[in-house]
Order: C-alpha cells, then structure tokens, then sequence
C-alpha cells in the first residue's frame, strides 16, 4: 500500500515537472543533471530559448556523454592530464610545477574568450600558449593541434556545470559586436550566414543533419564523425567550408570575436565539455 | 571597354563557365520573377535533372527540400516547402528563375542562387567566380522539375 502511494506522488512529481513529456534529461554519471533548455540571454532578440546542441542527437549519441566511461572525449582529457605533469622547454617546467593542479581553472571554460589587461581578445589556447612561451621556454602549441585540444579539453572540464557567463560589454563590447557582424553575414558559394542555419532553422533537418543552434557550451568536444577532440574554431572552419566559403584563420582575429558573439547566445547554458557529437 | 568585356567573357567560357552557345550568368536577363529564355537553347534532360537534384555536390536539393519522387534517398530537408507538385505551381519560365537566382524571385531566402554572377563573399579556393550549376545542369533540373505534378 505504501508502496502504491509513494508511486502516486513520485508519478504527479513527474507529471509536474513535464518529465514524461519526451524530452530525454541530460544527467551525467546519474548524479549530475545539467539542464539544456534555458531563457536566451537578453541581447538576443530572434530566439527565446537556447538549447544545448546534445538535445538534437540520436539516443545512442547523447548516451555516449552521459556516462565519463562512455564518452571518447574523457580518453582526450586524460592525455590532457599527463601533459599538464611533463616538463617541457628550456625552462624545465611542467604545468603542474606551477599550477597546483587543472581543477584550479574551475569556471575559466565559462568565461572564455575574454579581453585580457592589454586590451586583446584572448581565448584559452592564447593563455596556454603565453605559459608555453613565456613561463615554460618551449614552442607554442598548435592551435588545434592535438596537445592544445586535449589540454583545453582538460581544463574545460573543470568548469562542467557552471553556467556559460562570457563578458560582453565594456572592452569586450567591439570584438562582440565584430563578431555578430560575422555571425549574421552570408558567406561562400552558398551564400549563408550561420544565423541561417542557427537561428533561422534549428531543429530542422538539413538532409541527414539535424540542425542546433550551433552553441559552444560543450567545446572542444569529441566527434564520432573524426574520432578526435575539436576545437570551436575547427567546428567553424567546417561550417563556412562546407558552404564553400574560405574560412577565416585558426585562432585568428576574426574567429576570436565570433567566438565570444557565438558564446554569448550561449550565456546561460552549463559548460557540458567535453560533449559528444556526431 | 566593349573589347575588354568581350574577353572576360572569353576567359569565362573557357573557364568551363558556359559553353558557347549557353547564356551566362551575366546575360541572363529576368522578367517579373521569370527567366523565360532557356540557358543552353535545348531543352534539358529530366533523368541528368533528376541526380542534379539528388547529388551532394550539384544541387544537393534535398538538404532543404522533401520529394516524393526521391524516396529512395533516405534523407529529405525541412527548410524549404516540399516540392511534390512544383510543376503544377510554377511555369517553366519561374522554375528556370527560382534555379538560376531565388534571391530574383523570393526576397532574402535562404535557397541558393545555382547561376548567379554576383560575386561571392569570400568563396573558398578553387570556387572563385564559378556558379554552383552549369547552363545545361539548370536545365536538367527544369526539365525535371516541370515533370513533379501532383
Ligand atoms: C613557471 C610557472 C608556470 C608554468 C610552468 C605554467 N604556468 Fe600557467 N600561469 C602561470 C602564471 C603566473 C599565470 C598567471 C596567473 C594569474 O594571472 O593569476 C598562469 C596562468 C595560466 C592560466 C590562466 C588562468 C586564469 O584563470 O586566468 C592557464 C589556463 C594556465 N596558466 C595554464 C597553464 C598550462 C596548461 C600550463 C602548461 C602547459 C601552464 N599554465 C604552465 C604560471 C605558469
Ligand atoms: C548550411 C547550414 C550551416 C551554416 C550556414 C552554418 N552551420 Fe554550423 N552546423 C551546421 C550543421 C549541420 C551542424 C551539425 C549539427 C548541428 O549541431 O547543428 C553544425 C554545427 C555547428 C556547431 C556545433 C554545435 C554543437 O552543439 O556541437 C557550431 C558551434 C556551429 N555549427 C557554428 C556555426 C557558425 C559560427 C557558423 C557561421 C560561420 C555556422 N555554424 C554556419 C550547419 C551550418
Ligand atoms: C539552403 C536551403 C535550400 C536549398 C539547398 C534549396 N532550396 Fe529551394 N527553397 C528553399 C526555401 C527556404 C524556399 C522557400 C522560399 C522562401 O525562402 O520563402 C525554397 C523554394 C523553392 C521552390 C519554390 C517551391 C514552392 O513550392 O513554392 C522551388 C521550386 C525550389 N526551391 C527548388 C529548389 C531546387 C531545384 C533546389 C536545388 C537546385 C533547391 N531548391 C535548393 C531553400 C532551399
């Protein structure tokens, strides 16, 4: 009898809270729940609602990054971890020389890119790179090259959960404003802008492709499509070359302010990296 | 001036642009969202037209638009309206302007334009200055298209 009151109250719970509508939950390891439909931050007027880009793959895609066995990208993180111990350069240092360990970048992932004290637009591969240089004496990692992806993967994790929260006004207002002219300009033999597909039609099909809003919260994140960690500017590069437009550099000016303009639609959303996608 | 036109346009059918006979991007002339006069000056073939729709590299029509008579292909878009009966809706002429440039036809749509000569906003290398479909490809799918009655 208890038994058959408790199911009762656990099935109104439900009920109220639209559980059993469809719409599958994204709950990582059974313990923590992020969710992925949250208000649109305010400067954005075209969409009410954002949605992270796990709500639009297949049940077997979105199981992969439910559980950190499961997810291919953890394997990423764990080269991550090994580089961050290894001594490299002529100054002899390894990360962990200086950097107690990676969970002291805890929220880093959520604030990326951002403009640092000189005035730049800064993106994390830059921050790592500056340690490389600068701190370590040892060459600069490839942009998205595989150490800068797994290290980046690494370092985003830590921030897993916190709400996406980049800076958008003050000094960061010009390179935000940059990079929504690039979001909203069409591009290539194709001539599309990413609000096109982004914005104008997400959740629809474009052939096999079900389209998202294009959202960063879960980069760099895993593709099943390339068996590797990809980085946002690779995941742009991909997008403007598949409208048969020339991509704008890796790591360069351009891809840094839409970077921040695409995070911002993104305000909000919990950090989910490393996600996994098809 | 005339002369230097002349040889752009010489450069651009060797290019593979358009063959001799075919009108090019440039000379394709519209009337109230029509293009009345074919590109090549024959009439195109509906089976060629039918893979131009099909093929992910030539229209790849179906990334946006469903049709019926594709079904064995297993993906169909969403972001156009369907176009089972297109050639009951649309003349020939409208079909050919809506292929050739949509932007002519529908304002600010999404749909590419397949023989355009705008220029294009940063192509990617090896695309400069080329149009998505040939003369004779734009009317295939014409050809084809006017075959898709309900
Ligand atoms: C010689 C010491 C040293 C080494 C080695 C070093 N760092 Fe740093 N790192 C620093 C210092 C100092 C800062 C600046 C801290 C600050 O501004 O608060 C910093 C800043 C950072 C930041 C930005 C943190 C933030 O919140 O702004 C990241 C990320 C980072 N390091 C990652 C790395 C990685 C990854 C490596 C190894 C590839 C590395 N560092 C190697 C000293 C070092
Ligand atoms: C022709 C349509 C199209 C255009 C234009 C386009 N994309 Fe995409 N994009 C896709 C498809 C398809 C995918 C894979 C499925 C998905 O997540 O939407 C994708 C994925 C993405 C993702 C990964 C989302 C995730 O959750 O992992 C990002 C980020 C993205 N695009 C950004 C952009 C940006 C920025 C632009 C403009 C430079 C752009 N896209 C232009 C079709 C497009
Ligand atoms: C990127 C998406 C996209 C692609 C690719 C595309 N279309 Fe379209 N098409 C559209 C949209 C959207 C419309 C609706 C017009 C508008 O924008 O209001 C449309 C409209 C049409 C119409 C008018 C339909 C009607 O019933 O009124 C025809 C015909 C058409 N398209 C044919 C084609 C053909 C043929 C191809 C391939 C060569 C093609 N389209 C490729 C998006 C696309």
């Amino acid at each position: 009898m208890k038994r058959i009151v408790l199911k009762g109250a656990a099935l109104a719970a439900l009920l109220a809270t639209g559980a059993l509508a469809e719409e599958p939950k994204l709950i990582i390891n059974g313990e923590i729940e992020l969710p992925t439909r949250v208000p649109a931050p305010s400067h954005m007027d075209a969409i009410d609602e954002i949605t992270s880009g796990w709500v639009y793959r297949t049940k077997e895609t979105q199981a992969l990054q439910m559980d950190d066995f499961d997810n291919p990208g953890m394997i990423f993180v764990d080269v991550g971890q090994e580089l961050f111990e290894t001594a490299e350069g002529d100054a002899g240092k390894a990360c962990a020389d200086c950097h107690e360990s990676a969970e002291e970048f805890a929220g880093l992932k959520a604030s990326m890119p951002r403009v640092n004290e000189e005035g730049e637009l800064e993106s994390m591969p830059d921050v790592i790179n500056e340690c490389r240089t600068e701190r370590m004496q040892a060459d600069a990692w490839k942009w998205s090259g595989p150490e800068m992806s797994a290290m980046t993967a690494l370092i985003s994790l830590q921030s897993r959960g916190m709400p996406v929260d980049v800076a958008i006004d003050g000094a960061a207002a010009p390179f935000w404003e940059q990079g929504k002219e690039i979001y909203y300009t069409r591009y290539g033999q194709l001539d599309l802008a990413c609000s096109n597909c982004h914005e104008n039609n997400y959740d629809m099909m474009i052939r096999a492709d079900h389209l998202s809003q294009g959202q960063t919260n879960g980069f760099p994140n895993y593709r099943l499509k390339n068996a590797k960690i990809n980085t946002v500017h690779g995941r742009f590069k991909g997008c403007m070359k598949n409208i048969r437009a020339q991509p704008f550099a890796e790591g360069g000016d351009e891809f840094k302010a839409l970077e921040l303009y695409v995070a911002s639609r993104g305000n909000g959303l919990p950090v989910e990296s490393p996600s996994v996608r098809n | 001036m005339y002369l230097k036109t002349m040889a752009t346009l010489a450069v651009l059918a060797s290019a593979g642009f358009a063959s001799a006979e075919s009108i090019s991007p440039q000379q394709v002339s519209f009337t109230d969202g029509a293009v009345p006069q074919s590109l090549t000056g024959e009439p195109g073939n509906p089976a060629e037209g039918r893979e131009v729709f099909a093929n992910r590299k030539l229209g790849n029509c179906l990334a946006c638009h469903a049709n019926e008579d594709l079904a064995e292909q297993a993906f169909h878009g969403q972001i156009g309206p369907m176009l089972d009966g297109v050639g009951d809706r649309w003349s020939e002429a409208e079909l050919r302007a809506i292929v050739v440039n949509a932007k002519e036809v529908f304002e600010g749509t999404i749909m590419p334009a397949f023989y355009n000569a705008r220029t294009i906003n940063r192509p990617l290398k090896g695309f400069e200055d080329k149009t998505i479909l040939s003369a004779q490809q734009v009317e295939d799918l014409v050809a084809y298209l006017m075959l898709l009655k309900e």
